[in-house]
């Protein structure tokens, strides 16, 4: 299990400013889930902590390492303790589904191919896909696109698995199959994960604990009970899905 | 007043973007240099991509080096008329050729092709995270994405500009025996008159380079791509432009490296 601790991380892109000083403690196993508007800066968040993206202020410790200070070498290390499932799955194009989960442990592991391949089939069957190995991303629908995503994030065991919008685009069945999943991942492999998302369902559904990220800042943090209760008018706000309040509707979006 | 600002802005920009790509193409031809020692680890992508590079265009080779020769021959035979011997016409094809058509050509045509090819393919790759998601397995794309697509265009280009020489002396010979009336015994007998090995080294020379261009600059504007199906459409456009402008620049350089140094003739 990772910990993960975010002080006080700024990051611009040109003369936008994204994060203004985001501090947050992800504990060892713990779901948290990071929810916002769009274009609040949840992903670009979750990029700091595997090392994609570097803060131009401030530091983002994983268990205690300050991952911009790490060399290549360490951070491909680090890396491979983390599984990530992108808002747009990412899947290779020009691989094959069981290529795609496999292709960790090609690069990584002295395993047989034939052991790689048992170990994507378990991995595929533990999201409920059953037989799509030899079929291409192009030819899958998008949860299964999302759920193949889930297999090649898991593929290694890792520590700790980040979801960056797990849900969105999806049907609402399809939603609680992935929801399902992020629980069941979790507890089975008993592993930490950062969840973003501005799905409330899934993020009341999977969370130990929800952190509101707001203009570049973490508002409010608490328990899906407390943000369910909270007085506070921001989560109010997003909560109740009201345009009215507190938070500006951007006028770019 | 603002009209002379903006002008000026476009300028500075441009300007710095030039110098913004030659120093981004530049770390990456270092980055690549720097993983070489990797390169068995990679030889499956990058047979994969010497597949794609060298068989994927041949029939584009094919075609234009057929005709290259046949205008060469054409156009030597018309110059000829009444003043030199038409023996001298296979030399002139020849060398004309593999010193400059064949490597120079060749590089324009498949680099058009492959450049435009691995720039989209890794634009979209950027664009769909999916060089993100490669990062995040602790595979570095340097080595599993660019390093095979770079190798494969500085060993097939060669290839392909050797194949290109015999087809487009082919085309050069039967133009000239069915439309000019010089025999192929005679064609021949010019070809060989003023041959040099120093001329297929140089022209083979050159063609690896060219194939380094092409791959670097289809590469370099791939990763450099932002912002969707028309970021992609801007960086293929930007990359073939690129790798065709690099290619005629460069090849003024090595013509001048390669005849007035290396393979110089003279006292």
């Amino acid at each position: 299990m990772i910990s993960i601790e975010c002080h006080n991380v700024w990051k611009s892109f040109a003369r936008k400013v994204v994060l203004r000083g985001v501090n947050l403690a992800v504990r060892p196993g713990e779901t948290i889930v990071i929810m916002g508007q769009s274009g609040s800066g949840k992903s670009v968040l979750l990029k700091h902590i595997v090392g994609l993206l570097v803060p131009d202020r401030g530091r983002v410790l994983v268990d205690g390492v300050d991952v911009a200070r790490l060399s290549r070498g360490k951070l491909f290390g680090l890396r491979m303790r983390f599984g990530m499932v992108f808002q747009g799955s990412a899947l290779f194009d020009s691989l094959s589904v069981e290529e795609n989960v496999g292709l960790a442990m090609r690069e990584h592991t002295q395993f047989e191919d034939e052991e790689i391949r048992r170990i994507c089939r378990e991995k595929l069957h533990m999201v409920g896909l059953d037989a799509v190995g030899d079929k291409y991303p192009a030819e899958l629908s998008g949860g299964m696109k999302k759920r193949v995503g889930f297999a090649r994030a898991i593929a290694m065991n890792p520590h700790c698995v980040l979801y960056d919008e797990p849900t969105t685009g999806l049907d609402p069945i399809m939603s609680d199959v992935i929801n399902n999943l992020i629980i069941k991942l979790a507890r089975e492999l008993k592993i930490t994960s950062v969840v973003v998302t501005h799905d409330l369902a899934s993020a009341y559904k999977v969370a130990d604990r929800i952190a509101m990220l707001h203009e570049g800042v973490i508002v409010f943090e608490g328990t899906p009970d407390e943000v369910k209760s909270t007085d506070h008018a921001l989560v109010r706000q997003f909560v109740e899905g009201r345009a009215e309040g507190p938070i500006a509707v951007r006028s770019s979006e | 007043m603002s009209t002379l600002r903006n002008a000026f802005q476009a300028v500075g920009i441009s300007v710095l973007d030039f110098f913004r790509d030659v120093g981004g193409s530049s770390i990456m031809l270092v980055r690549i240099f720097a993983r070489l020692k990797e390169l068995p680890r990679t030889a499956r992508q990058t047979l994969l991509q010497m597949e794609l590079v060298g068989i994927g265009s041949i029939p584009l080779v094919i075609v234009t080096s057929i005709f290259i020769g046949a205008v060469a021959a054409v156009q030597a035979a018309y110059q000829f008329q009444d003043y030199v011997p038409m023996v001298f016409l296979g030399t002139v094809v020849g060398k004309s050729v593999i010193l400059e058509l064949g490597p120079v050509l060749t590089a324009l045509v498949v680099g058009g092709r492959v450049s435009a090819s691995i720039a989209a393919e890794l634009g979209t790759m950027k664009v769909t995270e999916q060089i993100d998601a490669m990062e995040l397995l602790a595979i570095d794309p340097m080595r599993y994405l660019v390093m095979p697509r770079v190798v494969a265009c500085v060993v097939m280009l060669p290839v392909l500009t050797i194949f290109s020489d015999l087809l487009a002396i082919l085309g050069g010979m039967v133009v000239a025996q069915a439309s000019i009336g010089v025999s192929m015994a005679t064609f021949v007998e010019g070809l060989r008159m003023f041959f040099y090995v120093d001329d297929v080294i140089s022209g083979i020379l050159k063609a690896a380079t060219f194939g380094g261009i092409i791959g670097l600059m289809g590469c370099y504007n791939g990763f450099r791509t932002y912002g969707g199906a028309q970021g992609v459409g801007k960086s293929t456009m930007h990359a073939v432009v690129t790798s065709c402008t690099c290619i005629l620049i460069t090849n003024y350089f090595l013509a001048s490296v390669l005849f007035r140094v290396i393979f110089y003739k003279g006292d």
